[in-house]
């Protein structure tokens, strides 16, 4: 019977078409005069170009860490492609010279990205391959306050802004992959929302990596004043290549006081095939920092796809009071390996971090939950909460939990639940019994092991959460 | 004949479990299957539900005229087989309304009747919550986690009650019930069985045959129905134990 349920898992991957789009491509490998060029390419100031420089040659003294409880064949960094555009370029602010071929893709992959078609409340900026070529609903956000616009047009048009908070997040000295990011990275969504606003719709961005062994290496910046809001929603797909293809993003968010960001991420790359062949490496470091007293940072995330993924979405919880959640579904399937958690670190009295993590494994894939939380000395009173719940499909899979503690305030508080469980042939049999097919058995099940993250996620993303999964969401999404 | 089963033979893996039962039960009927602990009561109550652990390595089982053995588990409860089960598992994270929802619409639909909406459903589940006397609170609960024992089998009635099958199975419901439960349970027994309905209830104990009247108990040792008899029989195995009414093999 488990082999059924892993049938039922083993749907084909809707997403991995590849489409003609004429691109301009740099030859593969990295040198100085490789991020020159990229630089060059976008006409950056010079801070900017000296940023990359600088990472660049952190980057050559670092070696790639090997602490990962994965394994995989390291990438050849000489044959990545490092920058690739689409030949025709967008106009800002209008469709009219996006190469029809790619407004095609986004419209198979249900995100037009037309004006009258567009997603209702929802503002997309399309990030394909290296450059994002669309923005939606700019206009309206603009009357708001709120600037949603590519990274690229940011460095022009508010270079201070992402001149003071580039980098202040994920210094490039963070990690090896934050470092080769900072030194190559060619596009990604940047948000400013000013004091006092609250962001009147959901902003996305769709990331979608169509080249052949193209690297995806782009920076999210997200920065919310003062008693500011915004919920951001980001999705990933990639066509079907047999070979690997690295996608190392990084991600910064800053909150000041009272303010909130809420991030939620459905990622669906390319998972490789039934006997591991191919897919997204997705190496990506994501973190936020609570500047302010007050401030809330929270992370949402349904991981489905990539042969391997390597994040921890984390939270620096500085001002006081300030909130840090963390909530995550990773389901993994044949020879997929995941390596996944969080990082919190209370530095500010009375902070408090909420980490919910299920963790459900199939086929021969791995599953690792990750976890650190610090209590800083100066965290006094701070709380967490962290559970991490994993269920295991057949018995030819592995689930592993790997929570840090590490408390230096007396005062603060601690608390970690773990369980495993496997969806068992008498938890099926008694569905069965009932009359609900064994499709529907498994939705339901995985279903309501998630509905603690699933209550989480904005309604739109729970919708397409519930299609990846396969999971009917009656009644258990609120 | 609603159910008939003939010199059935089953094992689990290699080892064969029950070596020859018959059986037949007509509708309006209700029987008492009675033996002691590990002779292939429940083994047989899963086996006419489809329990894939269970191999029939010979004999037959017709239900409604139709080879039960080549129907899938799904299709033979839509078809209206239950099973109240000995041990109901719990199912963290599925609410017991929706459980139910799901369960009574996919009889609706193979039924080629239209499915009922969350509040449509509601109104149905709670006049048969009032039936087995439960606390609503229990609809909104995870399916049996956390469930007591006895308000598990109230939950496996109030289960029956929904789906009001043709052929409804009850594998010792009755264990473990207080004396209000077990009169509960047994309202809700009565009231499904009709005409058109029969009960197969496995059990130990003589005094739910105080409340549901069996027209037929049947004793089961080593994988075979040895005697057969009317509520009599249940009464003089209270008294005499199964070895002595064993051992006048055949005689009802
Ligand atoms: N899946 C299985 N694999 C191996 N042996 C099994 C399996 N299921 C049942 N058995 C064995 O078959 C025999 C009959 O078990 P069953 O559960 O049908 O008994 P029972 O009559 O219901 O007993 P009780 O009154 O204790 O509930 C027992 O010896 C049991 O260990
Ligand atoms: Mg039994």
């Amino acid at each position: 019977m488990s082999s059924n349920i892993e049938n039922f898992l083993d749907r084909p991957y809707e997403a991995g078409f590849h489409s003609d789009v004429e691109m301009e491509t740099f030859a593969p490998g990295l040198d100085e005069e490789t991020i020159r060029k990229i630089s060059a390419k976008k006409n950056e100031p010079d801070f900017l170009l000296q940023f990359r420089l600088k990472a660049y040659e952190h980057w050559k003294t670092m070696t790639e860490p090997d602490w990962v409880n994965a394994e995989y064949e390291k990438p050849n960094f000489d044959e990545i492609i490092y920058y690739s555009e689409p030949k025709k370029k967008p106009k800002k602010d209008s469709l009219d010279e996006v190469d029809p071929a790619i407004l095609e893709v986004y419209e198979k992959l249900g995100i037009p990205l037309h004006e009258q078609k567009m997603l209702q409340n929802v503002a997309v900026d399309a990030v394909f391959d290296s450059v994002s070529v669309a923005t939606t609903f700019k206009k309206k956000l603009k009357e708001a306050g709120v600037i949603f616009c590519s990274v690229n047009e940011a460095v022009e048009e508010y270079p201070e802004l992402v001149e003071r908070y580039l980098g202040s997040v994920v210094p490039y000295t963070d990690n090896f992959y934050a470092a080769l990011n900072s030194a190559v990275f060619s596009d990604g969504s940047f948000v400013y929302v000013p004091k006092g606003v609250t962001c009147p719709m959901e902003l996305s961005t769709y990331f979608r990596i169509n080249t052949q062994d193209t690297g995806q290496f782009e920076r999210t910046l997200i920065i919310c004043e003062d008693d500011a809001y915004v919920s951001y929603l980001e999705g990933c797909t990639a066509p079907q290549f047999d070979t690997n293809q690295l996608h190392a993003a990084v991600v910064e968010l800053v909150a000041l006081e009272n303010a909130e960001i809420k991030y939620s991420t459905v990622q669906n790359w390319y998972a490789g095939d039934e006997e591991g062949k191919g897919g997204i490496y997705n190496f990506v470091t994501k973190r936020g920092v609570c500047e302010g007293d007050n401030s809330k940072i929270s992370w949402s995330q349904v991981e489905t796809g990539s042969a391997v993924t390597w994040k921890y979405p984390s939270c620096i919880l500085k001002g006081d009071n300030s909130v840090g959640e963390f909530y995550s579904v990773a389901l993994t399937n044949h020879h997929q390996q995941a390596d996944t958690g969080t990082k919190m670190v209370h530095i500010g009295k009375n902070t408090k971090s909420t980490i919910i993590s299920k963790g459900i494994s199939a086929g021969v894939s791995q599953n690792s939950y990750r976890g650190l939380v610090k209590m800083t000395p100066s965290a006094e009173g701070a709380r967490n909460y962290s559970e991490c719940d994993s269920m295991l499909i057949g018995d030819r899979c592995g689930a592993h939990t790997f929570p840090y503690i590490d408390v230096r305030n007396p005062t603060a508080q601690v608390e970690h639940e773990a369980s495993t469980s496997r969806i068992g042939e008498e938890q099926l049999f008694y569905f069965l019994q009932r009359g609900i097919d064994e499709e529907d058995a498994i939705s339901m099940i995985i279903s309501g092991f998630c509905k603690d993250v699933f209550h989480e996620l904005p309604m739109e993303f729970a919708v397409e959460a519930q299609a990846l999964l396969g999971i009917k969401l009656e009644g258990s999404v609120g | 004949m609603l159910l008939e089963v003939k010199d059935l033979h089953v094992s689990a893996g290699e080892t064969p479990i029950l070596k020859g039962v018959n059986l037949e039960v007509k509708a309006g009927e209700v029987h008492a299957i009675m033996g002691p602990n590990g002779s292939g009561k429940s083994t047989f109550a899963k086996v006419l539900a489809g329990h894939p652990a269970y191999e029939v390595t010979s004999g037959t089982i017709s239900y409604d005229g139709e080879d039960l053995v080549e129907l899938e588990p799904d299709e033979r409860s839509r078809e209206g087989v239950f099973l109240a089960f000995q041990y109901p598992v719990e199912i963290p994270g599925v609410s017991n309304s929706q459980f139910m929802r799901q369960a009574y619409n996919e009889r609706r639909k193979a039924q080629g009747k239209e499915e009922l909406d969350p509040l449509q459903f509601d109104d149905l589940i709670r006049e048969k919550v009032k039936l087995v006397d439960m606390d609503p609170e229990f609809l909104n609960r995870s399916v049996n986690v956390d469930f007591s024992g006895g308000e598990k089998k109230r939950n496996e009635i109030l289960q029956m009650a929904v789906l009001e099958p043709k052929l409804a199975i009850l594998d010792e419901t009755d264990s473990g019930l207080d004396i209000d439960a077990l009169r509960v349970v047994s309202n809700g027994i009565n009231t499904l069985a009709g005409d058109d309905n029969a009960v197969v209830m496995v059990t130990h104990y003589q005094r739910i045959l105080d409340y549901v009247q069996p027209d037929y108990v049947h004793i089961m040792t080593d994988g075979k129905i040895v005697r057969s008899g009317d509520k009599q029989l249940a009464i003089d195995l209270e008294e005499q134990g199964y070895e002595k009414l064993a051992a006048q093999q055949g005689v009802a």
